[in-house]
């Protein structure tokens, strides 16, 4: 009898979107920036909030059309902006992100907003410097603060005091929520580390085993670790790529203990940097802009010779891509939030300077080109 | 009592653009916290931009009673003073 292979399922086939938009947060407001689906030509609009330091801004994926976008100025406190009808009209929240009164703390500025499980329309959280995080259940209109976060016995043991973390205050960044389950949540603070909710975050646990510390004593410790950034890899919530002050790091779910993928970089360059972005489509690849992490932390392109690197094994190796990019003389900084991915077939990356240059490639990192120039210092890049 | 309150540019979004606004304080002794609580019911959320949520005025916002800068928010209001927030920042 003949043997009749088994069929492999047909690969999903990815539709290519009708068009890319990218919501550019600065220092001094907020720009988009959109294109057609050829992605070769771009217009830049804006700003909303000129003049407010602006860190971040999201598109609720679950109505298409809602926006919240984080800002506060150097004079007034932080607050939270909204809009119900894609940007055309804010207005803000009535009850922005704040710590408990007599609780002695002062939220600085909300730097993230995430949205909630496709299952709780309505459902938005927010992490703030100094770390703490907020949840709002009327799409961003009102906000409070998480108590099993806020008030955990070990949360000051594990962020350390307000004064501590990241010269620009410390972060609360990184709130991610498994698309499986509204409760299965994950956090990561600069300074503290990641953590782990399956309570819907009435309760949280250290998750840094394997992750380095080596600004510590000693450096093999539960928390206290400095994450820059944790995403989920694409199309698979159970792998977590890190970019952490300390490496490149992915745990595989359900293991609790991170393998160091930063070991394929070129040792001239090292692991230090801000954003880690992975594919929307393959979990095995994920980008990263690495900076200068040596002697003083200068936190610019190594030798001013920016460059984008990529992974395509899960961080086994790395490739240099800079094609388009200035060849020296170049001294980026590129922020844990000014990274982005946009979800064509054959992904958009993007990437904002805080000297206001924004860049982007529609070959998956092949070619890069300038998009935007001559913005302010750049805080986030959102594609939506 | 009524009060005149100056308000600086960075709020005036709050109060349509209006450089001075009157405010009435119900309390027969009011604070400074009062005025402010006053000026948050006519003008929502203009309060959390200068005090922050454990009551302290935020380190750019000045308030001046008079001539004199007052920190306060539980300092007694004299009767008719004049209030002018001011929001003091400098470099870029």
């Amino acid at each position: 009898m003949a043997r009749v292979a088994a069929k492999r399922p047909a690969a999903k086939k990815i539709e290519a979107p009708k068009r890319a938009r990218l919501l550019i947060a600065t220092r001094k407001g907020l720009w988009t920036l959109t294109t057609d689906a050829s992605r070769r030509t771009w217009k830049l609009a804006g700003p909303a909030f000129l003049g407010h330091i602006v860190h971040h801004a999201m598109l609720d994926p679950r109505d298409g059309k809602t926006l919240l976008a984080a800002a506060r100025t150097g004079h007034l406190g932080p607050t939270v902006f909204r809009s119900t009808d894609n940007g055309k009209t804010w207005k803000e929240a009535a009850t922005p992100p704040a710590f408990d009164a007599g609780s002695g703390r002062v939220v600085d500025h909300t730097f993230w907003l995430t949205p909630g499980h496709a299952s709780q329309p309505g459902v938005w959280f927010a992490g703030t410097s100094p770390q703490g995080l907020f949840r709002s259940d009327d799409g961003g209109v009102n906000w409070k603060g998480v108590a099993g976060f806020n008030a955990h016995p070990q949360r000051k043991a594990w962020c350390g005091g307000d004064q501590d973390g990241t010269p620009d205050g410390p972060k609360l960044h990184s709130i991610l929520v498994d698309p499986r389950d509204p409760a299965h949540m994950y956090i990561s603070m600069s300074s503290g580390g990641t953590f782990e909710s399956t309570d819907g975050g009435a309760d949280w646990h250290p998750l840094n085993q394997g992750v380095r510390a080596d600004f510590q004593p000693n450096p093999d410790l539960e928390f206290g670790h400095d994450p820059h950034c944790v995403q989920f890899a694409g199309g698979n919530p159970d792998r977590l790529y890190m970019q952490n002050h300390c490496g490149l790091f992915r745990l595989d779910r359900p293991a609790t203990r991170w393998t160091d993928i930063g070991t394929g970089m070129p040792k001239s360059v090292g692991y230090v940097g801000f954003p880690m972005v992975p594919h929307p489509h393959d979990a095995d690849t994920a980008w990263i802009f690495p900076m200068d992490g040596s002697n003083v932390w200068p936190r610019i392109s190594p030798g001013g010779k920016p460059a984008a690197y990529r992974t395509r094994d899960g961080g086994k190796t790395w490739k240099r891509q800079a094609e388009g990019m200035p060849k020296a003389q170049a001294w980026w900084t590129v922020k844990r939030q000014a990274m982005t991915i946009d979800r064509f077939p054959v992904a958009g990356v993007y990437f904002g300077t805080t000297s206001g240059e924004l860049w982007g490639t529609r070959d998956e990192g092949r070619t890069w080109k300038c998009l935007a120039a001559h913005l302010p210092h750049i805080y986030a890049v959102v594609s939506v | 009592m009524d009060y005149r309150v100056a308000i600086p540019s960075p709020l005036r979004s709050y109060c349509d653009g209006a450089a001075a606004v009157t405010v009435a304080c119900a309390a027969r002794h009011p604070t400074l916290g009062d005025l402010l609580d006053g000026l948050d019911s006519a003008y929502p959320g203009i309060r959390f931009r200068m005090l922050d949520e454990q009551g302290k005025l935020r380190p750019h916002i000045k308030v001046f009673v008079n001539a004199d800068v007052q920190r306060d928010p539980g300092a007694r209001l004299p009767p008719l003073a004049d209030v002018m927030i001011v929001a003091a920042l400098s470099g870029g």
